[in-house]
């Protein structure tokens, strides 16, 4: 097919524009600083924390056993049953991120979202090697690849390399033993489902952390476009006071600087901004709310002898008061509304829930499964036979004996499988299968009803702990 | 072709045109097309490598000699590779002592789960309840004809009940009383009357003390005088609620008159020992198993 003479489509397609934020001090760098070491800090040394459970338990801290089928967080245990606690738990982070994000807009995005974490440690790696913005600006722009391009290019990548391996190394240390593991990595023992791990979290933090950074926000990220649902005009979220700030411009002396605002164009706060925005030309999608444009502005503030807060965390609500000269309302105003209560009632409710449901769960349980093929067994004399599978769940530390009984029908006996007794001892932290029969002589109600209903009990003879579990007795039903 | 380039929309067109409306030229994107073209490309090699194109008997090998049923014989052989040395112990020991080696009775457990929905479900069902009342006995209960040890079970397995082709098969045959003609039909009439009056059914209770003089006469030499049956001629016990045949009149009127002859076959030249005891002591731990005698 011939193309078309003179006019090209046009493209949908926008290239990168390279950011290269520059360094800032100030409070909110401050608490960003240490935001990151305490969350990675979590991150990388949670899974070295030893926790002594016995001798039968695995004596990591925080451990995702994924072979036997538990998670073990300090002294709490969580059997696979029991995963309503980590459904709960999600429900209180949506509650909190709610909660969070309609006080204080996007606060997860700017100061605790591991991508912002790690873009941010990787720009600080990038300053280390490479210098602050103007020399990175300057190699970027660079096009020949001298001896001392490729140095700052090689230490950087193999710097940031490090990293990612230490992080994907932190993530599989969750799912074994973290000094076995090591040992194992080192060596070359370790499982190849480990080294994947390894190797997919190590080029995705190199990548996402080094290459994609804002872009993961503003293109892979559903929460920007979720938040817009949560914040209103009470939400505090960082904006420029254009009402202070406009008309923009250099003051210069007898060049009618009285007239213009307090913003003297010096582009601070664009330049320190890790998404290449420009907050002054309002909210925007891409705006994370990391704060460093505050701490940029108010620096320049300062040195031009003008009250610190051009950009600042506002409430939309306040503007117009704003405009008509009076001060803001206090942010406890704007954060403490029915909303953001509402929110705070749920998740500490389902926090409370959770609590309360860790406290009463029981150290043992039982589950019964009757056996349907066939429903019932004619004896020899006539009696009616039932079989039920009974797993019996042992959480305690050491073997149990546990006692096996049943009501519903005084008629009713029950025998275990394969031992003349009625207690079985239920090897610690395990599940057991026990196969139980329930006879029914031949004259008694159970043989001649259709069903009868009937609750299996076990109790732990160490203790006297109980739990029960209803089941039905299937009868000759003539 | 109508000219490719729309004046009025000033874009590109692919020149195609129905009813007059036409279609922008947005062609596919350039990574896009070559992930396309390297599917493609897959596609090919893919077949030359592993079995693909149908032939008339089978199908073209694949030069990478893939097959998955060479897959299955190696997991197999890996497995019974793995399972060696405690089938060799399992085939070796008392039958006895199964039971009190927790891990050697638990791999017999579930490999004579696995072995009996193979060659036994078929007849004895796969919950092993049998087929009631049509011959295929109920292996749950603690009913058995010829004997509910783990000794005698093994013995029924590996040899089978009746069948022609294992000299040890259990054997015993019952005289068909009426087909013969050793009993006429108000004997018969009078004997199930009897039998019936044993495990306690309604019965014609005119005919039950002249249906006990027929049952000392002719079969009591095998189901013993109370009934209880001899497992070690297979003689059923009659005094029980269980019947293999059915226990109505009518039911016993045909066993009486035209007998019995339930056939099971012999399993030793088709598992191994390991496997036959495997299943032994599955089917002893179904509910109705015996203790050995002393």
């Amino acid at each position: 097919m011939s193309q078309t003479e003179n006019q090209t489509p046009p493209s949908l397609y926008a290239a990168r524009e390279p950011i290269f934020p520059k360094r800032v001090s100030g409070n909110f760098r401050s608490l960003k600083w240490i935001l990151m070491i305490f969350t990675l800090g979590v991150y990388y040394v949670t899974p070295w924390i030893r926790w002594d459970r016995g001798p039968q338990l695995p004596d990591q801290a925080v451990l995702v056993d994924l072979a036997n089928r538990r998670f073990f967080f300090f002294w709490i245990e969580i059997w696979p049953h029991e995963f309503y606690f980590i459904a709960g738990l999600l429900i209180m982070a949506g509650l909190g991120l709610f909660l969070f994000t309609s006080a204080l807009g996007r606060v997860w995005c700017g100061y605790a979202c591991p991508q912002t974490v790690w873009t941010d440690l990787f720009i600080l790696v990038e300053r280390w090697i490479e210098g602050d913005r103007n020399a990175r600006l300057r190699l970027h722009r660079q096009k020949k690849m001298d001896f001392r391009k490729a140095r700052l290019l090689m230490t950087k990548w193999v710097a940031w390399f490090l990293i990612g391996l230490a992080t994907g190394g932190a993530w599989v240390f969750y799912f074994a033993d973290a000094p076995t593991l090591l040992r194992d990595l080192v060596t070359g023992q370790a499982h190849p489902v480990a080294y994947t791990t390894l190797l997919i979290l190590t080029a995705t933090t190199f990548f996402f952390g080094g290459f994609a950074r804002e872009q993961i926000c503003i293109y892979a990220c559903p929460w920007p476009r979720i938040q817009a649902a949560m914040m209103d005009e009470d939400t505090l979220t960082i904006g420029y006071r254009e009402w202070r700030g406009e008309p923009r411009g250099k003051h210069r002396k007898g060049e009618g600087a009285e007239q213009l605002g307090d913003c003297i164009d010096c582009m601070a706060c664009v330049n320190v901004c890790p998404m290449g925005i420009d907050i002054r030309d309002g909210q925007q999608m891409e705006c994370i709310t990391c704060g460093l444009c505050i701490d940029a502005c108010d620096e320049i503030m300062e040195k031009i002898g003008k009250p610190r807060g051009l950009i600042d965390y506002l409430a939309l609500s306040d503007e117009p008061r704003e405009r008509a000269g009076a001060a803001a309302r206090s942010p406890w105003y704007h954060i403490f509304r029915v909303r953001t209560m509402m929110y705070t009632a749920l998740w500490s409710l389902v926090g409370i829930g959770l609590i309360f449901a860790l406290f009463i769960r029981p150290e043992i349980e039982l589950t019964v499964a009757p056996v349907r093929n066939p429903t019932f067994v004619t004896l020899s004399d006539g009696s009616i036979r039932n079989t039920y599978d009974v797993r019996l769940l042992n959480k305690h530390g050491e073997d149990r004996p546990f006692r096996v009984s049943i009501t519903g029908h005084p008629a009713l006996r029950v025998q275990l499988e394969g031992t003349p007794y009625e207690t079985v001892d239920v090897p610690a932290n395990e599940t057991f299968l026990q196969r139980v029969y329930v006879v029914a002589p031949p004259p008694s109600d159970p043989a001649r009803d259709e069903r009868t209903e009937i609750r299996f009990w076990v109790e732990d003879l160490t203790n006297g702990d109980r739990a029960y579990s209803d089941s039905l007795f299937n009868g000759r039903s003539n | 072709m109508s000219d490719k380039r729309d004046d009025d929309l000033d874009y590109e067109t692919t020149g195609h045109e129905w009813d007059g409306i036409k279609e922008y030229n947005k062609p596919l994107p350039r990574w896009w097309l070559w992930t396309f073209y390297a599917t493609i490309v897959w596609g090919v090699l893919y077949t030359i490598a592993y079995p693909a194109w149908p032939l008339i008997n089978g199908a073209t090998p694949g030069i990478l000699g893939f097959a998955t049923r060479s897959e299955v014989a190696e997991d197999i052989a890996r497995f019974e590779d793995a399972n060696a040395g405690i089938s060799a112990q399992l085939a070796s020991v008392e039958l006895t002592e199964i039971a009190n080696d927790p891990e050697l009775n638990q791999y017999a457990q579930n490999a004579g789960a696995a072995v009996f929905r193979t060659w036994c479900a078929q007849c004895h069902g796969s919950g092993a309840a049998g087929v009631q009342a049509s011959g295929y006995p109920n292996l749950l209960d603690d009913d058995w004809l010829w004997g509910g040890d783990i000794e005698n079970i093994h013995a029924t397995i590996a040899h089978g009940i009746r069948n022609e082709n294992d000299p040890d098969a259990r054997y015993s045959e019952m005289p068909a009383f009426g087909a013969d003609e050793l009993l006429n039909d108000y004997e018969i009439h009078q004997v199930v009357n009897y039998v019936m009056s044993l495990s306690g059914e309604p019965q014609d209770a005119s005919a039950v003390a002249a249906g006990e003089t027929v049952y000392l006469d002719n079969c009591a030499a095998c189901h013993m005088d109370d009934g209880s049956g001899d497992p070690w001629q297979g003689a059923p016990n009659l005094a029980d609620a269980i019947w293999l045949y059915g226990g109505d009149y009518d039911k016993l009127m045909e066993t009486v008159t035209y007998s019995r002859f339930g056939v099971m076959p012999s399993w030793a030249d088709r598992l191994s020992e390991a496997e036959i005891r495997a299943v032994a002591t599955y089917v002893h731990s179904l509910g109705g198993g015996e203790a050995t005698p002393e």
